[in-house]
């Protein structure tokens, strides 16, 4: 099913991307295609720094927006920013995930994995716990995956619809009774950005669908 | 208009049985949930999948609101001779969506 262009439900997304990316907007009315050709590969890099700061490829896009297109931001997990991130991200299927190390993002990739490995929440839980610790037993019937962010955003069936590495990040952490960070907060980027590293050399499989 | 893809062989043999898929973009609201202030959200959903070959009727599927969203539905039909495979959804709030894709029989 994800890998069939014609069954995976996430091209709905990928297709509307599509659409957006060769349209024009803002007020400098440029399209992402008049800058760009192909981003092949680009996901495979993000979260990534710019101008010292770590971004995601969604945050990524909006700077775009902002600053070349002079159009608003889009909201974070609006439809319009997961069709783009997910037109781009299909561009980079198959390609290895490839997270540059370097000494500016150490701290970065530190303050991530200190996330990754913090109890949180009422049920005093980190993500090693389970996304290592237990990595292939189950939960409530369903396996525990090794925590690999290789498909998103992703279609997942019990969303009925695409979202974000954060939208399932938020989703263990209020499994966990813990408070979520809010979308787009530098934490989430960290633990992105640690989660992107850990699985660097596999294969990105965006859009994947998940139950 | 929603978004819709389709799956058809571009060519067949005569009398091949034929794979058909066709998956649409669409939210398919059961009307059964209610929002936070215990409002029932409306009911929108897709009522009717047509699929006609040359114009004849070769699979029509009702549907209802157990089904999920960006529904796919895949069958299958005998290859005949060329012509034009149409898809046709009709649902709830006058929802209308068609999409055609030529098929060549050898």
């Amino acid at each position: 099913m994800q890998n069939d262009d014609a069954t995976n439900p996430a091209m709905l997304w990928v297709l509307d991307g599509e659409a957006l990316w060769g349209r024009r907007t803002g007020a400098a009315d440029k399209a992402c295609a008049d800058c760009h050709q192909g981003m092949q590969g680009v996901a495979a890099r993000y979260p990534a720094l710019h101008s010292e700061k770590l971004v995601n490829l969604d945050q990524r896009i909006n700077l775009c927006r902002t600053e070349q297109q002079k159009a608003p931001a889009l909201q974070l997990e609006s439809r319009e920013l997961l069709a783009l991130s997910a037109y781009i991200g299909r561009q980079s299927r198959g390609l290895p995930i490839d997270i540059a190390e370097s000494e500016q993002a150490k701290p970065f990739l530190d303050s991530g994995r200190a996330a990754f490995n913090r109890r949180q929440g009422q049920l005093n839980l980190s993500c090693t716990q389970c996304h290592v610790g237990l990595a292939g037993n189950k939960l409530a019937g369903n396996p525990i995956p090794q925590a690999h962010p290789t498909g998103y955003p992703i279609y997942r069936l019990e969303w009925q619809g695409l979202g974000s590495l954060q939208r399932r990040l938020r989703n263990c952490m209020i499994g966990v009774r813990a408070e979520p960070y809010a979308y787009g907060s530098p934490e989430f980027v960290e633990l992105e950005y640690y989660l992107m590293w850990r699985a660097r050399g596999m294969k990105l499989e965006t859009p994947a669908v998940r139950p | 208009m929603a978004r819709a893809i389709i799956q058809v062989p571009a060519r067949a043999k005569r009398g091949d049985i034929l794979e058909l898929r066709a998956l649409i973009g669409h939210v398919m609201e059961t009307g059964f949930r209610r929002t936070e202030s215990g409002a029932l959200v409306p009911r929108d959903i897709i009522r009717q999948l047509v699929c006609t070959y040359n114009g004849i009727e070769v699979f029509r599927a009702d549907f209802h609101p157990a089904i999920a969203a960006n529904p796919l539905i895949s069958f299958t039909t005998v290859a005949t001779e060329s012509g034009k495979m149409e898809f046709r959804w009709t649902g709830d709030n006058d929802f209308s969506a068609t999409e055609s894709a030529p098929i060549t029989v050898e």
